[in-house]
């Protein structure tokens, strides 16, 4: 963290986001202009939000289709009743509000109202994990392991602007219950045009053998660039991008795990219960023993302030991964 | 065959004989397990009765008709009572009745949709009428005049969601949307543990179009559906008193009719009890 940043660094208003750093091209509202775009041929979708449509980028098909669109006001437990209701009449609902009241406040409605009866309806969910300034009230960032305790959920963690409009179709498509985290606003554009998203299918997108980074979501980006910026040094990374936490592609890790010799996990979400524990999970269970780094958030609440200055703070930029990484391979030799 | 569209005049001594095999079935199912939630069921059986021989649109033999009313227990744990009217009303078997929450039936003690006829899992209080609210608006985008209508109970009112569902019922104007508030004045606690009253103004306050009744008077009840037939705008709400137990002085007078379990011997009396006042 420089300490430019630190003086310049101030939580912005809500639904105000700093500007995607990096240098990559961004597209606006991805999530939002997929939807509308996927609403011209598919009547059955329905849009649906708790007084947070602008703040999730859903408007652009609230403007497309204002029959088809639903805002019931401050109320995520009616937000997600309302949704199963019109999933059993055929239609498939796309419900939009922050992740930590998805979780945290409706989640007895996720579970029994959606998740027990397999119904159709998509929650996409703004501010995952350390995406805003607002603190533990606002900052989702236990979202992937609530959910994963739901049967039945499928869970997506997209990385950028171009796996946001994949995703969206991909879950349209897909019968059943959905949990999807939204990047929202300016996204970065990570993935060239030839990247396919597949529900539940891990990706390899570099090779490497010193490390092999796991990671999932706005992660990936920073993997990317940490595998770059290693490889100048000597370091090989190779890195696994796996969208879909639920059903968490186990074979494509162990794979992957396999032929590293040393795992990074990466994760804009707390170390417990989310990514690294999947990871861990499915190398035990394939008998893989090897010296694994958890990145990712602390098992605690995070204060207000800048989102760089706290993702600088708690290590999720690509400076902390590099940073991990040459630690990790110089003590493990 | 479609049953009760539209309905028509109501023969009240039909439905009332109706109400009593409801509740002849559910003490048989309360007798096969020696105990249940019959205290609930024998109070809601008139209504369930209007409902599904009066004033319900639907096909017994063809359950997923998107143009059928539809009927949704919020209190998953009245099952007894909606087993009791769906075996009445020809969905399923009234021989199956006797196996009510054995392990492997699928009539359980608390509903779940795998069973045909239930139209949303109950039992977690406060979903059912946020689901009604979403069929309701599903409805009126397939421009369908099918109605929704929702049983609720008073404590299940405790549950925030409730409201949350009733605000949005407003907002949206779903007129064709009925919610039966079952008040029977009993909680897991016992009588109801936090006042709730006045009910009906509450509703009224929330933009629904309410009448008060008592829930085991068939010509009020038959009375009160006919008044949530209009479609001007308001969502509709009966408030129905009803007395848990009804039709058996013992349950009705038992301070545990919650959940009511008596030995296997007492049986006999109880429907003795209940034949007796049934014949009368």
């Amino acid at each position: 963290m420089s300490g430019a940043a630190t003086k310049a660094g101030r939580t912005l208003a809500m639904g105000q986001d700093e500007a995607a750093g990096g240098g990559r091209q961004s597209v606006e509202a991805p999530f939002g202009r997929a939807l509308a775009r996927l609403g011209q041929s598919r009547p059955d979708i329905v849009g649906l939000t708790a007084d947070l449509g602008k703040y999730t980028d859903i408007l652009p098909f609230r403007d497309a289709f204002p029959d088809r669109f639903f805002n019931v006001g401050m109320a995520e437990q009616n937000l997600v009743a309302v949704a199963a209701g019109l999933a059993r009449t055929g239609k498939v609902p796309f419900a939009t509000t922050y992740g930590v009241f998805a979780t945290r406040r409706a989640y007895d409605f996720v579970a029994i109202a959606l998740a027990h009866s397999n119904l159709d309806v998509k929650i996409v969910a703004g501010l995952p994990g350390l995406t805003t300034g607002y603190g533990g009230t606002h900052q989702a960032i236990e979202d992937l392991a609530l959910m994963r305790m739901i049967p039945g959920l499928t869970i997506i963690d997209p990385c950028d602007a171009t796996e946001i409009e994949a995703a969206t179709e991909a879950i349209a498509a897909h019968r059943g219950p959905v949990y999807m985290r939204l990047l929202r606003g300016s996204v970065p554009v990570v993935f060239d045009a030839g990247y396919r998203f597949e529900i539940g299918k891990a990706r390899q997108l570099r090779d490497g053998s010193d490390v092999g980074i796991i990671s999932t979501g706005f992660m990936t980006e920073r993997a990317l660039d940490a595998a770059d910026a290693l490889s100048k040094q000597g370091i090989s990374a190779g890195v696994l991008h796996v969208p879909t936490i639920k059903p968490f592609d186990a074979e494509a890790v162990a794979a992957f795990a396999a032929g590293v010799s040393r795992i990074v996990t990466a994760e804009n979400h707390v170390i417990v219960g989310g990514l690294a524990s999947l990871v861990v999970e499915t190398l035990f269970d394939a008998g893989i023993a090897k010296k694994l780094t958890r990145i990712g958030l602390p098992d605690r609440y995070i204060e207000c302030g800048a989102v760089p200055t706290l993702q600088a703070k708690y290590g999720l930029t690509t400076e902390a991964v590099i940073a991990v990484i040459i630690a990790l391979v110089r003590t493990t030799a | 065959m479609l049953r009760n569209s539209p309905p028509g005049s109501a023969d009240i001594g039909a439905l009332e004989r109706k109400a009593t095999q409801l509740r002849r079935h559910m003490l048989t199912m309360a007798r096969g397990q020696g105990q249940g939630y019959i205290g609930q069921g024998l109070g809601i059986a008139d209504v369930l009765a209007a409902l599904y021989f009066h004033e319900l649109r639907y096909d017994p033999h063809n359950l997923a008709w998107p143009d059928r009313d539809r009927f949704l227990l919020s209190t998953g744990h009245y099952s007894i009572a909606l087993w009791a009217a769906l075996a009445e009303a020809g969905v399923i078997p009234v021989e199956e009745l006797i196996t009510y929450g054995a392990d492997n039936s699928r009539l359980e003690m608390s509903t779940l949709d795998t069973t045909p006829g239930v139209e949303v899992i109950g039992g977690s209080l406060g979903h059912g009428l946020g689901q009604g609210v979403g069929q309701a608006l599903g409805l009126r985008i397939d421009r369908s005049d099918a109605r929704i209508f929702v049983e609720l109970s008073d404590g299940e009112m405790q549950e925030g969601s409730t409201w949350e569902a009733a605000m949005s019922a407003s907002h949206f104007k779903l007129d064709g949307l009925v919610a039966l508030v079952d008040c029977n004045g009993i909680q897991a606690d016992g009588p109801v543990v936090l006042d709730m009253e006045p009910v009906a103004e509450k509703w009224r306050a929330f933009g629904w179009q309410t009448s008060e009744i008592d829930g085991n008077d068939m010509k009020a009840v038959v009375g009160a559906l006919a008044g949530a037939r209009e479609r001007n705008g308001q969502p509709k709400a009966i408030v129905l008193r009803t007395l848990p137990g009804k039709g058996v002085p013992r349950i009705e007078t038992s301070e545990k009719s919650h959940f009511f379990r008596v030995d296997v011997a007492q049986w006999d009396g109880i429907i003795a009890e209940f034949e007796n006042g049934a014949a009368r």
